[in-house]
């Protein structure tokens, strides 16, 4: 890269910044909360105090507001914030699916999303799937198909499948594996899932 | 993940103003590569530039060509009428990469600034020219069953492995870039870069620009095309080898043909002397073994890699055939 090619350095970042300034001008400016981070120090807490930003966004219909770090992805907020807990973390790579939800209708990896990112959008997770005692009609396919073995990665399955439908992949088995191919299942539970999916279809039930 | 600053913006001239106040932010679109670098510790931008709010995210075909906006996410372009009948290469290509849940956020722009990598440049642990100039290529004389085969360097043998990018590479593409001043536009294929002596650098976008949108040629080779990928599962893995095949045929004369790889070298690899050769010939498995033979001069293995030496050319044929096949 030819020097004029970079970009204009304007004096230091912000993180040299928070390195650099003494702890003392930290505190004179802060109020009591910061001043015990600053006991445990570290700059990163001054860090975390200075930028936690607001969201807005619903899950499963319900309105949340709420102020976060930028780096908390949708996952940790839905299972730490919130308690929502049947969105799973596997592999927190988007390479397993396990955390699969839908965000304003579609399915996403949260593990892959900031949380941040997701202002003003309607989140739908596993827990928000039934109506009520009443299953949705994919949760009851999996159950009648055996479609798990250890469960672990079924809530993802499960908001994978109902995209699926949604989405109109489903005209043949093998376009059902292909379009459910980022979810894993280690027990091997995929024939069952198939068979879950198919019934669904089949059946013509609202998903 | 190492805590950043986070910013959102709704233009893309003040995305354009707001990367050029810091030396280390970077541009947010899916996030889908970025996000995954960050929390593995290989990048650490100080702040993140959210662009996804950008108007950047139209399908249209004006004059001959088709244009498509960079925060266009890869689903809505696989998904899009004008694209399934006027550029299938590219619909199949975009399906045959990541999982739904990925295309589904993940944008074409990101998709091209989605690292050239591998294993090592992943793994802080070992060391990686591409992560680090100057530490060394583990691949080298390590774990190399993925890595190039063409266009190598001694610093670095990782592949770029997008799938789309081999459909725009085939399909002659263009890419209009921005900075302050004004718009600039390139050919697709000069956008990414070989490893060279500088293989921290993937592509040739500079540090004040933006990716504003694709130029795509209508072409008349959507009827025989084929994008094949090899690979070590049936879906969601990168690719061995892959080859996106077209052509035109007129009384089983090719009369124009554009052939890429992907998965052999650190950007999509574009097939020209196979071309040449092609144009005006019969399209028959002679031609086409001739054609997979002249690509493969100046192909190198690694070792591990050394079965794409028979996988790659194999592959082209196959694909030639499948897209001669399509009725």
């Amino acid at each position: 890269m030819k020097p004029s090619d970079q970009k204009p350095n304007q004096g230091d970042s912000r993180r040299d910044f928070l390195k650099k300034s003494s702890v003392i001008t930290a505190i004179a400016l802060t109020p009591g909360i910061a001043v015990k981070a600053a006991e445990n120090n570290a700059d990163e807490r001054f860090a975390e105090l200075f930028e936690k930003i607001p969201l807005n966004l619903t899950v499963n219909n319900k309105a949340y507001k709420a102020s976060v770090e930028p780096r908390v992805t949708l996952l940790d907020y839905l299972r730490e914030e919130l308690h929502l807990t049947g969105t799973k973390k596997g592999c927190d790579h988007g390479q397993c699916g396990a955390c699969t939800v839908h965000v304003d209708g579609q399915r996403v990896n949260s593990c892959l999303s900031l949380a941040v990112m997701n202002e003003g959008k309607k989140i739908t997770t596993i827990e928000g799937l039934a109506d009520g005692d009443t299953l949705h009609p994919m949760q009851a396919a999996f159950i009648k198909h055996d479609g798990f073995q250890c469960g672990y990665c079924t809530s993802g399955q499960i908001m994978s499948a109902v995209a699926c439908i949604r989405e109109g992949h489903t005209s043949s088995r093998a376009e059902i594996s292909e379009y459910m191919s980022g979810n894993i299942c280690r027990c091997g539970a995929y024939p069952n899932i198939v068979d879950a999916i198919v019934d669904v279809k089949e059946g013509g039930a609202n998903v | 993940m190492i805590n950043f600053q986070y910013l959102r913006t709704t233009s893309a001239k003040s995305a354009i103003a707001l990367l050029l106040k810091d030396k280390n932010a970077k541009f947010l679109a899916g996030g889908t590569n970025l996000i995954d670098l960050m929390k593995r510790g290989v990048t650490a931008p100080e702040k993140l530039i959210d662009i996804n709010h950008v108007p950047l995210k139209q399908i249209e075909q004006i004059g001959n060509k088709i244009h498509i906006g960079a925060l266009t996410t890869n689903t809505a372009v696989a998904d899009h009428a004008l694209i399934k009948e006027k550029l299938p290469l590219l619909s199949w290509a975009l399906q045959a990469g990541a999982s739904a849940q990925l295309r589904n956020v993940a944008t074409v722009g990101g998709n091209m600034m989605q690292r050239t990598r591998c294993g090592y440049f992943y793994d802080t642990e070992m060391p990686c020219n591409k992560r680090q100039p100057g530490t060394g290529c583990g691949a080298m004389e390590g774990f190399n069953r993925m890595h190039a085969i063409f266009g190598t360097s001694e610093k670095c043998i990782a592949v770029h492995p997008s799938d789309m990018c081999v459909a725009l590479t085939a399909l002659d593409a263009e890419v209009v870039l921005a900075n302050s001043k004004g718009e600039r536009k390139i050919a697709f294929k000069d956008f990414h870069r070989l490893a060279g002596d500088t293989p921290q650098l993937d592509n040739n976008l500079k540090a004040d620009e933006m990716i504003i949108r694709l130029e795509i040629p209508v072409n008349n080779i959507a009827k025989n095309y084929h994008y094949l990928k090899v690979r070590d599962r049936a879906s969601y893995a990168f690719a061995l080898v892959s080859v996106a095949a077209a052509f035109e045929l007129n009384n089983n004369k090719i009369t124009d043909i554009r052939l890429a790889m992907g998965g052999v070298a650190h950007k999509p690899w574009r097939l020209t002397a196979s071309e040449n050769f092609l144009k005006g010939k019969e399209a028959t498995l002679s031609n086409f073994e001739k054609a997979a033979e002249l690509a493969m001069t100046g192909a190198k293995g690694f070792g591990e890699n050394n079965f794409k030496l028979k996988l790659a050319p194999n592959t082209i044929i196959e694909a030639l055939n499948l897209a001669k096949s399509k009725a």
